[in-house]
């Protein structure tokens, strides 16, 4: 990157710079005559009763004249801010730009980091320098030529018209710059150092946020939360101090800024003043200079703050790329280069050519590494952990750089291959991967997006938006990749026909042993609104579904149908008043009486008292059954109806009316006792509150509530209706069509298995794993457990195919049972493919080819499985 | 209201007997029902057990595995309780218990019941006052029979 934020900013944005100083100069002249008109207003349109009136070399009457010098001060006033307005609007586009290059440029340096630099730094201070503190220098280089030349240039027209009037004067406006330009910066230094501390603070606080949420566990677990506030609060505290120091020297250059600018009329009044009465000046001059003098101190308040700005961003610009420029940061062309022509690994070789890498502290961690297998080949890294398994593993992969030496594939060097192309031959399967914030399918196809295939085609309005963005973003330097173009690049995996592209999906699934996880996914997810003809195959499996149901009694028990017109003991009541889903938020299920809407069918049917009264029954157990216990109980959390901050209020509640006597207590309280039943499950509950007369008049609330719905708000429920699909609804809950019930033992395990017999039986298994691919992971992965995302990171490579696959430790976190089924699986998958494979099971090496055993940084074996197991190694050595 | 009913039936266990009414009436609604159709395993013996059972419908019978086979120790009915101890500690299920009829149960969960303990120590001791009764009951048993064992021993030398 640039060294210096001058050089940074003529790189990039000379020609807009001089675009900007142009645009300033117009801006003078205009502002020179609207500070000379008031002047001839005074003295010649008001001072002078004669005339001649003079404008242009026409002569006018004197009022025309008065006005016409009005107008064209107006005219003035109006292209002199006009011009500044176009100004401030390009110059901040200029410093977008800018920002935005800067920002782009950042975060590719990270991209370029060397691995082992992420141990070093902290990401909350990554986040905040890339964030908040590019946001000043930004702002500067908009800034950087335009206002010394604006407030620079406003200022000599300024003084320039003072000294034109008299030098005197001109002389008094200025007296005490000298001074300012003294004593200002030195104080706005201390500020700049001050508030540069607190930037430091502020990153730090950053730091303690990220790492708060990160080891939030922890904390837990340990109970520190009282150690944890106390560091926070330490550190705010810091922040406070330095604010305060900074508020006590900002405000003193304030006032000393104020005061000297107020020293100026009393110069001009009483100098001025002197001048006027003695003749040498007309008063019109004076009122001018005064006018004038006005308009001086905030050019200069400007420039002196442009002088302190310099100095910090100057500072601040190079601290920032010194933070990105740590040793050993990859090229750029490696990144995103795709020139490098890469042959078949098959027939060619691997080899390790005395590498070595250090630490931290310059100790290797591996030591004069020597190897060579012909490929394809299959190879066992085995050693105590620590011994460099994984490093040598992530060199083998590229993604580290050796301190000496160098792996070889054929006669090209790894790690100066582009990423791109080394990547669709190499895959790595670390021990700990991360996933991307996306959906299953995301992740599963990440390693097919090295670069866009096709441009994005977009029609209408989104061509025009589309190419406006390319080319702004061309201005800003930044990726001339479209986000929206194609990027899966489905032929990298060997897959050439659309219609292949599901079944691979489902294999790569397979092999890591995510099919049913993924199933489980699109059982709970919505069914996909972009395939209309799903509907009838669901509706096919729900009809299926009811007749097994219906064919064995003891099957029907487990499930409580969905009917228009039974009440559904097994749903809450908010649910069969609804009888539908909700789409969107106008409708919660958990405040449901609160809608006006809703409110007007219970008063319609007569079921708000009845419901109060419900209420009032259900606070009265509540707070008998819950007094007594502590607001963290875990009972609250699963059985009560009741939030424990509430239950006072609502002790309060019972006790200032007696249950028939409702209509005593205010409306408030009666809205609270009305919230309360409608979470009331009639078969979980057993408290008998809803009974069967009641159930009857929900059951005409909810015809009600269908055959009233507002036009306004017929999208905001989707109803249960047995002859179509709810789009609302997951695909479980459309073939279900009902509730598991309470109450029946191993309900749900057998609901399960049904319901997949009938899924499987009606063809829709594949379906299901499609909209179960569509199921979100969350940040980082974090809907999914562990081992979930370590089998979606095995997956991924699965699909891949590459033609050479690195792993560490791969199934680690899978369960026991799991952890050779899919290792099996992985072997098979990559059969005709080049293997290493770090590992710590010393047995299963000898499904291998080669078997090098690593300790202590050093090869101190490789052979045949049968050649390292030789009596010669003490079996003490070898890891369990 | 059924949850009375429910309440009824856990007084009627003598483990409960001694408890309050309102610490029964919070364990009976936290507490789930159960149905089982005939056949159905309530549980198995040698599995680690996680609740009680208490019948309020229908019977249970109770099996050992000898190395003999299966062999029927005990039908269980109304108000019975099934692996109380499962809830108190860590030791394996006794004896399978299947249910003969179409069996409908209060499940009392480990868990949720330990929470109770835990909460209101009352209930506690109340629960060891029961057992200690029983211990004692069964103490003077084996006293009883450890002196008609010496009697034995004594006549047989």
């Amino acid at each position: 990157m640039e060294p210096s934020i001058f050089a940074f900013i003529r790189k990039y944005s000379w020609k807009q710079q001089l675009l900007i100083l142009g645009l300033t100069f117009l801006s003078f002249p205009p502002l020179y005559y609207s500070l000379e008109l008031p002047k001839i207003i005074i003295n010649r349109a008001l001072g002078d009763p004669d005339g001649p009136w003079i404008l242009f070399g026409w002569e006018l009457e004197r009022t025309s004249y008065l006005f016409a010098l009005c107008g064209l001060f107006l005219i003035l006033v109006l292209i002199g801010g006009g011009l500044k307005y176009v100004l401030n609007v390009y110059a901040g586009i200029v410093a977008e730009r800018m920002l935005r290059r800067l920002r782009y440029q950042l975060y590719e340096h990270v991209l370029r980091f060397p691995l082992p630099h992420f141990r070093k730094v902290s990401q909350g201070e990554l986040v905040q320098m890339i964030n908040a503190e590019t946001e000043a220098l930004g702002g500067f280089v908009g800034d950087a030529f335009a206002v010394p030349a604006f407030q620079g240039g406003t200022l000599l027209t300024i003084l320039t018209f003072m000294f034109m009037q008299d030098p005197i004067l001109g002389l008094a406006a200025i007296a005490f710059y000298p001074l300012q330009i003294w004593l200002i910066p030195r104080l706005q230094r201390q500020v700049n150092e001050l508030a540069k501390r607190r930037v430091r603070q502020v990153r730090r606080n950053a730091e303690r946020i990220s790492e708060t949420c990160s080891t939030i566990r922890e904390i837990h677990a340990h109970g520190t939360a009282r150690w944890e506030l106390a560091r926070f609060s330490e550190q705010l505290g810091t922040v406070f101090w330095i604010r305060f120091e900074i508020y006590k020297k900002k405000f003193l250059i304030k006032f000393l800024n104020n005061f000297l600018a107020q020293l100026g009329p009393f110069f001009f009044f009483s100098i001025g003043g002197w001048l006027v009465i003695h003749g040498d000046i007309t008063l019109g001059a004076l009122v001018a200079v005064v006018g004038a003098h006005k308009d001086l101190s905030a050019p200069w308040k400007e420039l002196l703050t442009y002088y302190q700005t310099l100095y910090d961003v100057r500072i601040k610009y190079e601290q920032t790329v010194s933070q990105f420029a740590p040793p050993g940061l990859q090229p750029a062309e490696l990144l995103t280069g795709e020139a490098t022509r890469v042959p078949s690994f098959s027939g060619t070789s691997l080899r390790v050519a005395g590498v070595s890498l250090l630490d931290e502290g310059r100790e290797p961690i591996l030591d004069g590494i020597e190897l060579r297998f012909d490929l394809p080949c299959r190879v066992a890294l085995i050693g105590p952990a620590g011994g460099g398994r994984e490093e040598l593993s992530l060199l083998l992969a590229g993604l580290l750089v050796p301190d000496s030496g160098r792996v070889l594939i054929d006669d090209l060097v790894l790690h100066e291959l582009p990423e791109p192309v080394r990547a669709r031959k190499i895959a790595y399967i670390g021990s700990q991967p991360t996933l991307i914030a996306g959906t299953i399918e995301d992740n599963l196809l990440y390693g097919l997006k090295q670069r866009p295939l096709r441009g994005a085609e977009p029609e209408g309005a989104d061509k025009k938006r589309h190419a406006r963005d390319r080319r702004e973003a061309a201005a800003s330097g930044n990726s001339p990749d479209p986000l929206d173009a194609e990027w899966v690049d489905w032929e990298a995996a060997g897959i050439r026909d659309p219609a292949e592209r599901l079944p691979a999906m489902l294999a790569a699934l397979a092999v890591a042993r995510l099919g049913d996880d993924v199933y489980g996914f699109g059982l709970r997810g919505p069914l996909p609104s972009d395939r209309p003809e799903l509907a009838e195959r669901v509706l096919e499996a729900r009809r299926a579904m009811r007749a097994r149901l219906a064919a064995d009694e003891r099957l029907a028990r487990l499930v409580e149908p969905f009917d228009p017109d039974r009440y559904n003991t097994n749903a809450t009541v908010a649910e069969n008043l609804l009888f539908g889903m909700p789409v969107g938020h106008v409708f919660d299920l958990e405040r449901l009486a609160s809608h006006p809407y809703v409110r007007k069918v219970l008063e319609e049917t007569g079921l708000v008292g009845e419901l109060q009264r419900v209420g009032y029954r259900l606070a009265e157990t509540m707070v008998e059954l819950f007094a007594d216990l502590p607001a963290d109980h875990e009972y609250y959390r699963q059985f009560a109806f009741i939030a424990p901050e509430d239950l006072p209020e609502f002790k309060a509640i019972l006790g200032r009316a007696t249950i028939d006597r409702l209509d005593r207590l205010p409306a408030a309280d009666r809205d609270r006792l009305l919230d309360l039943p409608f979470k009331l499950i009639v078969a979980r509950h057993r408290l008998g509150l809803v009974d069967e007369a009641l159930q009857a008049r929900i059951l005409e609330a909810r015809r009600r509530f269908r055959e009233g719905l507002p036009a306004s708000l017929l999208g905001a429920v989707a109803f249960f209706d047995p002859d179509h699909v709810n789009p609302a609804a997951s695909v479980q809950e459309n073939i279900l069509f009902g509730k598991i019930a309470y109450g029946q033992a191993h309900a749900a395990t057998r609901v399960a298995a049904l319901l997949g017999e009938v899924i499987d039986a009606q063809g829709l298994r594949d379906v299901v794993i499609e909209v179960g691919l569509r199921a979100e992971c969350g940040i980082g992965g974090a809907r999914l457990t562990l081992a979930q995302r370590q089998k979606l990171a095995i997956a991924r490579e699965v699909l891949r195919r590459p033609e050479l696959v690195i792993l560490h430790e791969p199934t680690a976190a899978l369960d026991a049972a799991d952890q050779p089924l899919v290792r099996e699986a992985l072997l098979h998958a990559f059969r005709d493919r080049s293997i290493v494979w770090s590992l710590q099971d010393q047995e299963w090496a000898s499904r291998f080819d080669r078997v090098v055993v690593l300790e202590r940084g050093r090869v101190v074996a490789e052979g045949t499985f049968a050649q390292i197991s030789m009596p010669a190694r003490e079996p003490a050595e070898a890891p369990g | 209201m059924s949850l009375q009913r429910d309440v009824d039936a856990l007084r009627a266990i003598p483990l409960f007997a001694k408890v309050e009414p309102a610490r029964l009436k919070l364990l009976a609604f936290t507490s789930e029902h159960l149905d089982f159709e005939p056949g159905e395993v309530l549980c198995r013996q040698g599995e680690p057990g996680d609740a009680a059972y208490i019948l309020l419908e229908g019977t249970a019978d109770v099996l050992v595995d000898t190395p003999r086979g299966r062999v029927k120790v005990a039908t269980l009915g109304k108000n019975d309780i099934v692996g109380e101890i499962a809830i108190l500690c860590d030791v394996p299920r006794t004896a399978t218990v299947v249910a003969a009829t179409r069996l409908h149960t209060l499940k009392i969960a480990k868990d949720g019941f330990f929470n109770l303990v835990n909460q209101f120590p009352q209930v506690a001791v109340e629960i060891m006052h029961e057992l200690a009764a029983r211990l004692h009951h069964t103490t003077q048993r084996l006293t009883d029979v450890s002196l008609r064992l010496a009697e034995l021993e004594a006549r047989r030398a």
